[in-house]
């Protein structure tokens, strides 16, 4: 069968096996080398296509038990992160942690260790991550914690799948009051001021910022900073008291049913819709307002396979983090040579982020910026001189969105790989599990 | 969430459509009596459903071929529930059940004896107790019988006309008896068919229809899923038999 990641690069073919419970996983493991578990295939580039086989787990998605003492929920691997909010925030509760789409398993949110817009405060999603039941090489289960199997533990979060498959997670869930968020819209007319309101709203739960990559000169790194609460009960009633307090999600309205042709998005015309959602932004700036949870965290779930929009060749997001330390002078010149190229999307995003939890996970303090480009032949070694910049600078890319990273650049950027890749040999997983991104990478 | 105190039987628990109804009444505020063979397979999805919905659910085991243990089954149950679904079924292989008696069996007992025999039991209690509502899942394969599937055919045939004659029984004692034909359902069972999209629904959509039908359009004794089936169903039916035996449908 041919799969593809969320980017729809690149298209490879591997067998597949449908399991449907945590028992199917363990057999379709001892069938195959080279084996990976995908749950909803949103990665982007190729960390969910198996070497050889793959693992299809959406059918290991039951729901276990919650606690409403200690907010505890253990959930099947497969269960979707859409599931989780559609139970539980009519029930006063919200995930720790929810990354930029909905569409994603509780397995792929540990695998890639996922952030979200809190984590220069509370962490990525394994942060938060109480235990999980892992598959091995050899069909054996081990529950995995802080406690017990802590080096499995540390290994399989931001693991990629690679440590073996996870069928099972408990995390904590966290009370919320309401389903709408509180936001507040700063604007920053360059690069400067977009980190420096990233850094004033550290104490904010969230914040993040949509950075125009195609403002060049004075307005280079121009932004819009969405900083936001989950709101109380007393600013619903007070903004908007014909609103439900927990409101549910909307089926999605726009669709893209097919792919746009690749003409479509060029410079001008991604340069005018940047500017213009700008100045939109800087006139509904200042008055803070209510945001219905859904928009507010997967505003791009809105659109049912918004990938398309990029053609049939697919597309690359292209994730880096650099250091706190030199962040400025280091962004301004990989959004330099964004900007310089033409290259850059509608879909840019600059965020703060925390120290990560396992050996592979992506983040670090810092600042990571995210954005799409069409997969054409001179987007490559544009990508290959931006990666130079920001490896020696201390940073690194994020292996969910990879597709085209080199060897090198991996290696030179993730310190814990060593440590990494002695738990997959001690435990057997190197000889088993296997990921394109995995073969691709020597990880 | 808000508890309607009511509770609902669900025969067939973890196929695809027994899982989406039972979430379907779970989240509506019913407690939940889920019954199928495999306790351990029917604890997981009972796990699943009060942890997503919040509400009580029970799990019971019922083999539908056992019908000497319906009696006690029935006494077992925490309630007499207010609703019972039987979503039961066994498509079988039609070639195999050509040539193998012990196989046309099954399907015929799985599909029509088992069921009707469980639902008549229970029909007798909500007679007696003067409510109640009974929901067979039956098929528009039973509307007429074809080269294909007439093994199963026949025996959704002899179920849906089983539920009609309940119906006309009980509407004097105040129980009701939905009879639903879903079509085509994309679930386990006809995983790897080319299934043609119109006229096949999600089991959500089937969870939804029988919800509706049995609880809130409290006029509707016989329905198909998407509305598309009624036509093409009543064209079916209405072929005369020297052309019919020609076609290859």
């Amino acid at each position: 069968m041919i799969l593809e990641g969320w980017g729809r690069y690149p298209r490879l073919v591997s067998e597949v096996f449908d399991c449907r419970t945590p028992a199917d996983a363990a057999e379709a493991v001892a069938r195959r080398h080279g084996v990976i578990a995908r749950g909803n295939g949103r990665s982007y580039g190729d960390a969910a296509l198996g070497d050889v086989a793959t693992l299809i787990c959406r059918g290991i998605g039951r729901m276990k038990r919650f606690d409403p003492e200690t907010r505890l929920l253990t959930v099947e691997a497969g269960v979707m992160l859409s599931d989780i909010l559609d139970a539980f925030i009519p029930r006063g509760y919200f995930p720790p942690v929810v990354p930029g789409t909905k569409f994603v398993t509780v397995g792929g949110m540990i695998a890639s260790d996922v952030h979200g817009k809190n984590h220069h405060r509370d962490g990525g999603f394994g942060a938060h991550v109480a235990s999980f039941k892992l598959i091995l090489q050899d069909g054996e289960v081990l529950n995995c914690s802080r406690n017990e199997n802590a080096d499995l533990f540390f290994a399989t979060i931001g693991g990629m799948g690679l440590t073996g498959v996870i069928t099972e997670a408990s995390f904590h869930m966290k009370p919320i009051e309401t389903g709408w968020i509180h936001q507040e819209t700063v604007v920053a007319e360059d690069l400067r001021e977009a980190l420096a309101a990233l850094q004033a709203a550290d104490e904010s739960s969230y914040s993040v910022a949509w950075i125009d990559c195609l403002a060049r000169g004075a307005s280079l790194g121009r932004s819009l900073i969405f900083v936001g609460e989950h709101a109380k009960r007393e600013q619903v009633v007070a903004h908007k008291a014909e609103r439900e307090t927990f409101p549910s999600p909307k089926k999605p309205r726009l669709s893209l049913p097919m792919d746009l042709p690749a003409w479509a998005l060029n410079r001008t015309s991604v340069s005018a819709f940047n500017a213009a959602y700008f100045r939109a932004g800087v006139r509904k700036a200042g008055a803070p307002s209510l945001v219905h949870w859904n928009p507010y965290f997967f505003p791009l779930d809105g659109i049912h396979q918004w990938n398309r929009l990029y053609g049939r060749s697919g597309f690359l997001q292209h994730q880096c983090v650099v250091p706190d330390t030199n962040a400025l002078p280091v962004l301004s010149e990989i959004l330099e040579r964004f900007a310089g190229s033409g290259k850059g999307s509608f879909l840019a995003v600059l965020k703060k982020l925390g120290p990560g939890t396992g050996l592979l996970s992506f983040p670090m303090p810092g600042y990571t910026l995210a954005l799409d480009l069409p997969v054409t032949e001179d987007v490559f070694p544009l990508l290959e001189e931006i990666d130079k910049v920001i490896v020696d600078a201390g940073g690194r890319l994020y292996l969910a969105k990879d597709a085209r990273q080199s060897r090198q650049t991996f290696e030179a950027s993730y310190p814990q790989l060593a440590a990494f890749r002695d738990i997959r040999r001690a435990t057997g997983g190197d000889a088993r599990f296997a990921s394109r991104l995995a073969t691709r990478l020597g990880i | 969430m808000n508890r309607t105190g009511k509770s609902v039987l669900l025969l067939g628990a973890t196929s695809d459509i027994g899982r989406a109804t039972a979430l379907t009444y779970a989240t509506a505020g019913w407690d939940v009596q889920l019954a199928g063979r495999h306790l351990e397979s029917v604890q997981r999805e009972a796990d699943d459903i009060g942890t997503r919905s919040g509400a009580n659910v029970s799990v019971h085991r019922l083999d539908i071929l056992d019908s000497d243990r319906f009696s006690d089954f029935v006494m077992g149950l925490p309630v007499l529930p207010d609703t019972v679904v039987c979503v039961i079924g066994e498509l079988g292989e039609q070639d195999r059940a050509e040539k193998e008696l012990h196989h046309a069996s099954l399907v015929m007992r799985t599909n029509f004896e088992g069921p009707a025999l469980f639902l008549g039991l229970i029909a007798d209690l909500f007679a007696a107790r003067g409510h109640g509502t009974i929901v067979g899942v039956s098929s528009v394969a039973g509307d007429r019988g074809r080269a294909s599937n007439y093994v199963y055919g026949a025996a959704k045939a002899g179920f849906t006309a089983f539920l009609s004659g309940l119906r006309n029984r009980l509407t004097k004692a105040g129980a009701r008896v939905v009879t639903v034909k879903p079509g085509f359902v994309r679930t386990r069972m006809t995983a790897g068919m080319k299934l043609p999209g119109l006229l096949t629904a999600e089991p959500k959509e089937v969870a939804g229809a029988i919800f509706a039908a049995a609880e809130e359009k409290r006029s509707r004794d016989v329905i198909y899923v998407r509305s598309i089936w009624w036509p093409l169903m009543t064209v079916i039916r209405s072929i005369p038999e020297p052309l019919f035996k020609r076609l290859k449908l």
